[in-house]
């Protein structure tokens, strides 16, 4: 080691330097963050407020939300913060419930699922005082119930969903078929039509995608097979339990059958996106999911703009259909520091020029029934028009019956159905086991 | 006076340490305290208050307090065989019907009194075996990888200096975004490797890497020891560079071949670093969480201590049991950087 007065100085030069390279660069990330945060505070006039809104990222939900919350703020002279989640709703809820739990107030307006209303009421304020009679009566009285709890307006609908068919037109042409109408016939189209893509070079090409990860996702698959099956909806509006009979284990054994033959076996692993990212690319003939993906399919830089096709989900043995109802509303959280500006925010967004907006730009399904007459709507989504039957029957997913329990109950039911599709054990053994669990979580129908 | 030196050194010294002493007991201490805290208690993620249940969370005989149903005035208790719904009332130790309330003979599988906790569960046992499966496989895989790649490295050469910045990319790179990167190269139907494999003409089309209950968690071994190769690289490589020149001059003067040189001259050298960095590695592989978050989420193939803890915490927001959960991992851990250093020990290492 070296002691000597003046290299001791030459060290203590050196750490200053570095010293000073690091308080540089500090500086300049600091410089370099600090616009994005700072620009809005200039651009508005003292009195407004920053109200956060969580949106989803699926699809275009974030681009469009973005939109209609910044919209929203220049036009009240607010300032909007949109905090992005995660686009399965499995790993939003975990987020949510983390932010209520820890009482944060970093964010104002939650985007929640259909199926958390019960789930969530609780830290959720009471919209009923913002909204008057004539605004409540716009809105589908059917969602409005789904969103009241013990009394309590705990959200607003946003858009509303159901789970729908995509077929690709033109190759339904090219074989000469037509969309089919139940499940026996969409197997055999995109059975056929693998074949002949797969012979005319696409190696890749498959018949049918949908959503097979063990997440929300799986469970409204699962309920629409055993829907049109006839074998009731897992748990029927009186709380008992009926998924262990023959016809929802043979909706089963129907979709064990299409993994690795019509349909990829990585579906297990498929949210919509991963689904959508194979029908868009071209690499599928049928896909299901939500009406979201319509308005993607046809953007620009699609490679199967123009040539989809929109379709209620097939119908099974007894000619029935089904789609489970889904869709998303705005709530404001209790630890909000800007309740009254959030609600404002919160009734811009869910408002009728706004949902007309969402629907003509990006095919969001309106949660007021006046929209599916209006002519600018139904020409640039005619599908809305077409599969309003679907939407007006579409099954509610057992939430408003289990309420706190849904998530348990959920994650039970795609647990077992995942168990199923990877060939792990059969349709019976597993049906009866989700029988005998879900028995036991809600103490034999007493949720 | 040396002794008063002495004292007020270590006075000073004590001054000195306090605040690391403090942010560590902050950073390290507190939360692990309250998680220990939290496990002895029935606290759910969004229920108020919590009661305190000793060692219910780990290991417990008794009733299922899930079974318990206000309503009904003691646990629901299904019967199987009967297909019945029955209660079970503590105060009369007996089965009464639920719906009709009248006696009712007890059931002829037992399922209200079992062993609970998370010792019981097979799903934490499967997730221990993953867990412990993946992180022998791995810090071996790295170690080898490692070593061969710092030997490599040491050899002087041209653009050595790029080489090495080149090899710590991967230890570099985030883990989310590391793992994101496996996902897309994984992937079924546009993935590299399924495209390199098909143009090959090796498979006929795409193989789902991730979602196939086989292959991923070989699909995570390889992204791990992809990720964690670079850093046994590094710290073995700085240890070849404290190898005395001389001792290997020697040893070339006495005729030792290349073999030779690396078996009882380089290895043994380098032996007490590269054994530091497979326990940090090992210590690190027993948590690991980010990487099977990302590619594969809570799917039970692939489900590590880590994932099931989190699962149980925020998915099911059984607060107490998942701290349970983690505090066995902890003991597990403890248990595992016991062993080893103990073995580093033994072989006169410096830890």
């Amino acid at each position: 080691m070296n002691t000597q007065p003046p290299s001791e100085q030459h060290l203590l030069r050196r750490c200053a330097g570095a010293l000073a390279i690091a308080v540089g660069l500090l500086l300049i990330g600091w410089l370099l963050a600090a616009p994005a945060d700072a620009a809005p505070r200039h651009g508005v006039p003292g009195h407004g407020v920053t109200v956060s809104i969580a949106c989803s990222s699926t699809g275009m939900d974030q681009v469009a939300c973005r939109e209609g919350a910044e919209a929203w703020a220049r036009q009240s002279g607010n300032r909007v913060n949109i905090v992005s989640t995660p686009s399965s709703a499995t790993a939003r809820l975990a987020l949510y419930q983390q932010f209520l739990a820890a009482r944060a107030p970093d964010i104002d307006v939650f985007t929640i699922d259909v199926v958390w209303p019960g789930l969530l009421g609780r830290y959720l304020i009471d919209l009923g005082a913002y909204v008057d009679a004539a605004r409540r009566a716009e809105y589908e009285p059917a969602l409005m119930r789904n969103d009241t709890v013990d009394g309590r307006l705990v959200a607003l609908p946003w858009f509303a969903d159901a789970g729908v068919l995509f077929y690709r037109q033109d190759l339904l042409d090219k074989y000469h078929l037509k969309p089919p109408d139940d499940w026996a016939a969409l197997s055999a189209d995109a059975a056929a039509i693998q074949r002949g893509e797969r012979a005319a070079g696409n190696a890749r090409f498959w018949g049918y995608v949908w959503q097979g990860r063990a997440y929300e996702g799986l469970t409204c698959n699962a309920l629409e097979w055993i829907g049109s099956f006839g074998g009731g909806s897992i748990i029927a509006a009186d709380g008992k339990v009926d998924v262990d009979n023959p016809r929802a284990i043979a909706a089963l054994h129907m979709a064990r059958g299409w993994v690795g033959t019509i349909t990829p076996p990585g579906v297990l692993n498929y949210s919509e996106e991963e689904a959508r990212g194979v029908f868009q690319a071209g690499n599928a003939a049928f896909m299901r999911n939500w009406p979201y993906a319509w308005a993607l399919a046809q953007g620009q830089d699609s490679a199967i703009r123009g040539k989809v096709g929109v379709a209620a989900l097939p119908a099974g043995p007894g000619g029935r259909h089904s789609a489970v109802l889904g869709g998303w509303q705005l709530a404001v959280s209790k630890f909000s520091a800007h309740p009254k500006q959030a609600a404002a925010l919160v009734l811009y967004l869910t408002s009728r020029a706004e949902q007309k907006r969402r629907a003509i730009a990006y095919t969001f399904n309106p949660t007021m029934p006046s929209l599916f007459d209006d002519p600018e709507v139904l020409a640039a989504a005619p599908f809305l028009g077409r599969l309003r039957p679907v939407f007006a029957d579409a099954v509610a997913r057992p939430s408003a019956v289990v309420k706190t329990r849904y998530n348990e109950v959920s994650a039970a039911i795609w647990t077992r159905v995942h168990a199923v599709l990877t060939g792990e054990a059969t349709a019976a053994g597993e049906m009866r086991a989700l029988s005998l669990e879900l028995r036991r979580i809600g103490h034999g129908g007493r949720w | 006076m040396v002794g008063g030196l002495a004292r007020s050194q270590r006075r000073w010294a004590v001054v000195f340490l306090l605040p690391m002493l403090l942010a560590l007991g902050g950073a390290a201490g507190w939360p692990l305290l309250r998680t220990a805290m939290l496990s002895l208690t029935d606290a759910g993620l969004s229920t108020e208050g919590a009661r305190f249940v000793g060692l219910e969370n780990y290991l417990s005989y008794g009733p299922d307090p899930a079974a318990y149903d206000a309503g009904l005035g003691g646990y629901y208790v299904l019967d199987v065989a009967r297909d019945a719904d029955l209660v079970w009332r503590p105060g009369s130790d007996s089965y009464f019907n639920a719906d009709t309330g009248q006696p009712a003979p007890a059931p002829a599988e037992n399922t209200l009194f079992a062993w609970r906790g998370v010792l019981t569960q097979p799903a934490w046992w499967r997730a221990v075996g993953v867990t412990l499966g993946l992180a022998v496989a791995s810090v071996l895989l790295e170690t080898v990888l490692g070593v061969a790649m710092a030997l490599f490295l040491a050899r002087p050469m041209r653009g050595r200096a790029l080489l090495r910045a080149s090899v710590l990319v991967p230890w570099a790179i985030p883990t989310v975004v590391g793992a994101q990167l496996w996902n897309w190269m994984l992937n079924d139907q546009y993935g590299v490797l399924n495209a390199a494999l098909i143009g090959l003409g090796l498979i006929p089309r795409g193989i789902a890497w991730t979602a196939e209950p086989g292959l991923s968690l070989l699909a995570i071994l390889v992204a791990d020891v992809w990720k964690t190769t670079p850093f046994i690289a590094l710290l073995a490589l700085a240890a070849l560079h404290l190898v005395p020149e001389a001792v290997r001059e020697a040893a070339r003067v006495d005729g030792v071949g290349c073999w030779g040189m690396l078996r009882h001259i380089t290895l043994p050298l380098i032996a007490p670093a590269v054994l530091v960095a497979v326990m940090f590695r090992a210590i690190d592989a027993l948590r690991l969480f980010d990487l099977v978050f990302v590619m594969t989420g809570n799917s039970p193939n692939t489900a590590t201590m880590s994932i099931y803890a989190r699962q149980q915490m925020v998915d099911f927001q059984r607060l107490g049991f998942g701290s349970a959960a983690s505090m066995v991992l902890v003991a597990i851990v403890a248990l595992v950087a016991a062993v080893l250093l103990t073995l580093g020990r033994r072989r006169g290492a410096v830890l």
